[in-house]
């Protein structure tokens, strides 16, 4: 207690409490606060917990995971998922592939598409819109266990893609039993069958470089084609309403500027996007690390392995081998990898600051108050014809 | 500064809230899993059974309606016989279904098996090791009850089997010239009579490019991935590698094809649809054959020998029984009643299964004469392997035998080699 004359009389809990109408508040927060937080703790964190527990555990699938006879063993699972040259090892491996290359893809296509929609159907031009917001939202609505059924069937060998094909002269490939990695078979195409020694020799997860280098399978085309045809429409949602609340004025001050277009789109439009795009890329990074039901019900990681996906590994190391340790160590690795890359993108697209150099370029200083401002307002005035733009736009704000 | 000192209180207590929720939800899930000792689980031991009044609940992997209602009649007359309630519920996705249980402590009581995937049920201690105590378990095949014997235990009662016997679409082959003496009985009168069937548009024999079907090559070749105990692997033996090469030169000289390479799904598709004059399925080929393809006329016959003689490969379910279940001396009565004679003839005439008895052959012959190469091949049949974990290896076979035309032989069959010895461990 002798500390007690040190301590800054705010503290005193009286004066916590004794503030009138602030009194009980807190009370009344946590009460309307608690069911969704005892929902989230039972259905999540619990679960989360358990999951954690079991990827550490020896436990086989009988009975609590928190029994007596369950036992810790450390990191074993996931050694003998990242180490030790077993199947386990290098079916991990051939999923995180397979699953790089269908992100690698799905991730920009879905986005770019999403947006080139979005744009179409937000122009003033466009009769019609609502149709087309339909049409191009539909996909999204559909069951993916139908589409996923459909779209197989329009991929196989004998199926609609494959005449379309041929009406060209092309002979398709049998997409849904092709496992070749497309880049491995373009170089074929140019006569290379075997990669270097280097790569064939070395790998990473007990699969050799030369196979991480091989591309998504035709079989991993169709999953790709789908998921970019399914999710699109979701993400077009996302950036028409993003769109439509960017204000007309700054595009209209652009086109008296005298841009094109295209600058318009790329230096005005996409930059005030970057909330929206943001959102787009994390929710198709997720979804996309995450892809399980088009190959449950699918390809069940046929051909050769090439649409297993770590998230089906972790399903069948459970559910259909009894390995839960593995398959809860799987999960949590896909976790990390997704966490990591998302604040990857996260700092790649964080808000730069204009550079001063590019500041002063453009014509303005450092206030007193920190703010820019244009150093001359003369040569603003003289550009928009004696009205001074800037000033009173500035003037509105504060 | 006034703002700021609330605010840290909410998100403490708050935490605190979280927690002891957490420990009261960790707390209430705990009560709900019972412990697998509590309950009695006689897991593996064998006599001591459970016994109590409480109903059945028995998971079937249907194959359709036919099976669900044999199955639910079958049952609710040994219900009724018996007193002793039971139900019948069809699993969407039996493997999944049955994890549920096991983990929560509530598994059904009686539920199909896959030969492939018993044993990692039984490993982890889910499965009652029944066998030894069932009534007629000398009527049983003997290959079948050492498919269900784990750690030396015979551990459930095979439901039924099926084998794998040449199809043949009678059609084409009259067309091709070909009479009854020319079934093939040796593989070099397959590759025969299959290039003369093979036309620009069909192809001799088509099968699945799956360990599955190939398999009873390495049979006939003396082979098979691991030992009749499923306790060694013998992939890379000289056996299986002459199986492989065969199959690979029927390949690459066109006359055999990969259900992939046609488009079909599997080798019943390939066929009913003409693309093929022969393939090798087992006996559910001729329920889809009669549904899909009526119109097709086929005869089967058994496979043909190979160096080391006749043989195929056979694939079994068996009823598992619960650690678990609070009353297996019941379970253990309904089990026996449902592989009887009497009732598994009545599933055949149904939806067409094997008896896993060999007293209810003849009747089987009787119900199905055009069938019989099935059951006549129970005699030199293998089973697939049955190790714990085997199934992670023999999916990565397959997805190596797609491209079998041009792989290397030896490579493939070691990688398999390593990969079923490293079960062992």
């Amino acid at each position: 207690m002798t500390s007690a004359t040190v301590r800054p009389p705010v503290r005193q809990p009286v004066q916590r409490h004794g503030n009138g109408i602030r009194r009980g508040q807190t009370r009344a927060g946590l009460l309307f606060t608690a069911p969704a937080v005892i929902l989230l703790v039972v259905f999540l964190v619990v679960p989360i917990v358990m999951a954690l527990w079991v990827s550490v555990s020896d436990w086989g699938g009988r009975g609590s995971p928190f029994s007596s006879d369950v036992n810790f063993v450390g990191l074993k699972n996931y050694g003998a998922i990242t180490s030790g040259g077993g199947l386990a090892e290098s079916d991990f491996g051939t999923a995180l592939r397979n699953n790089l290359w269908y992100v690698l893809l799905v991730v920009p296509l879905q986005t770019a598409l999403a947006l080139l929609l979005a744009s179409l159907v937000n122009s003033r031009l466009l009769k019609g819109r609502g149709f087309f917001r339909t049409a191009f939202y539909f996909p999204s609505v559909t069951s993916s266990v139908a589409i996923t059924v459909l779209w197989f069937f329009l991929f196989s060998p004998a199926g609609a893609v494959n005449a379309l094909l041929r009406i060209f002269g092309i002979q398709g490939p049998n997409w849904p039993a092709d496992a070749t990695g497309v880049l491995h078979g373009l170089l074929a195409a140019v006569g290379v069958q075997n990669g270097p020694g280097f790569l064939t020799g070395a790998g990473f997860l007990g699969v050799s470089w030369w196979d991480w280098l091989a591309g998504p399978s035709f079989g991993m085309l169709i999953l790709i084609s789908m998921a970019v045809f399914t999710t699109s429409g979701t993400f077009m949602l996302l950036f028409i309403a993003a769109l439509q609340n960017l204000s007309g004025e700054v595009e209209e001050a652009a086109m008296m500027d005298g841009t094109s277009g295209w600058q318009r789109f790329r230096l005005v439009t996409l930059p005030q996007l970057r909330p929206t795009l943001f959102t787009v890329l994390t929710l198709g990074l997720i979804g996309t690390w995450q892809v399980f039901d088009q190959v449950y019900t699918g390809s069940k990681g046929a051909p050769g392995k090439t649409t297993l996906t770590p998230a089906f590994l972790s399903y069948q190391a459970g559910f259909i081998n009894q390995q839960w340790g593995q398959a809860a160590a799987i999960a949590f690795i896909l976790f990390a990898i997704i966490v990591a890359l998302t604040l990857f993108q996260r700092f790649v697209l964080r808000e730069r600051g204009v550079s001063k150099r590019r500041m002063r370029r453009n014509g303005f200083i450092t206030g007193a108050d920190g703010a820019y401002r244009a150093a001359d307002r003369s040569i603003a005035t003289a550009e928009t014809g004696g009205t001074d733009l800037t000033g009173s736009s500035r003037g509105d704000r504060r | 500064m006034q703002r700021r000192i609330p605010r840290t209180r909410i998100r403490r207590t708050v935490a605190a809230m979280a927690a002891t929720a957490g420990v009261f939800a960790l707390t209430a899930c705990g009560s709900g899993f019972n412990d697998p000792q509590a309950s009695g689980g006689a897991s593996g031991s064998a006599g001591a059974l459970s016994s109590s009044d409480q109903p059945l609940t028995v998971l079937i992997g249907s194959s359709g309606d036919a099976e669900t209602a044999a199955v639910k009649s079958a049952v609710a007359d040994w219900s009724s016989s018996s007193g002793t309630k039971a139900t019948v519920q069809a699993a969407s996705d039996l493997n999944q279904q049955l994890s549920q249980g096991f983990a929560s402590g509530k598994p059904a009581d009686v539920f199909y098996l896959g030969a492939d995937t018993f044993a990692n049920y039984a490993k982890q201690g889910s499965l009652l090791a029944y066998g030894d105590q069932l009534k007629n378990k000398d009527d049983y095949y003997p290959s079948l009850v050492t498919n269900f014997t784990y750690d030396g235990k015979f551990t459930c009662a095979p439901k039924d089997f099926s084998t794998l016997a040449l199809e043949i679409n009678t059609k084409m082959w009259d067309a091709a010239g070909l009479t009854d003496a020319d079934v093939p009985t040796t593989w070099d009168q397959l590759k025969s009579v299959a290039q003369k069937l093979t036309t620009p548009k069909v192809a001799g024999l088509v099968t699945s490019n799956e360990y599955q079907r190939l398999g009873a090559f390495m049979v006939e070749a003396g082979g098979n991935l691991m030992n009749d105990t499923s306790t060694k692997a013998t992939a890379d033996s000289a056996a299986n590698k002459q199986a492989l090469t065969y199959v690979q030169d029927g390949l690459k000289s066109g006359w055999w094809k990969f259900t992939t390479d046609v488009g079909a799904g599997w080798g019943g598709e390939a066929f009913g649809k003409g693309q093929a004059a022969m393939t090798i399925e087992g006996n559910w080929i001729t329920g889809a054959m009669k549904s899909d393809y009526p119109d097709v006329d086929y005869k089967v016959v058994p496979l043909p020998a190979g160096p080391a003689g006749k043989g195929t490969l056979q694939f079994t379910n068996c009823w598992g029984i619960a650690a678990d279940s609070p009353n297996q001396a019941a379970a253990l009565k309904l089990v026996e009643q449902l592989t009887s004679s009497d009732d598994q003839l009545a599933f055949a005439k149904a939806f067409g299964p094997m008896p896993s008895v060999q007293s209810a052959a003849d009747g089987w012959k009787k119900i199905y004469p055009d069938y019989s190469a099935f059951i006549d091949s129970a005699d030199f049949a293998k089973g697939v392997p049955t190790a714990a974990g085997n199934g992670d290896v023999v999916t990565d076979l397959n997805s190596k035998l797609g491209s079998l035309k041009t792989a290397d032989i030896d490579s493939l069959l070691g990688t398999a080699q390593k990969n079923l010895s490293a079960l062992q461990g």
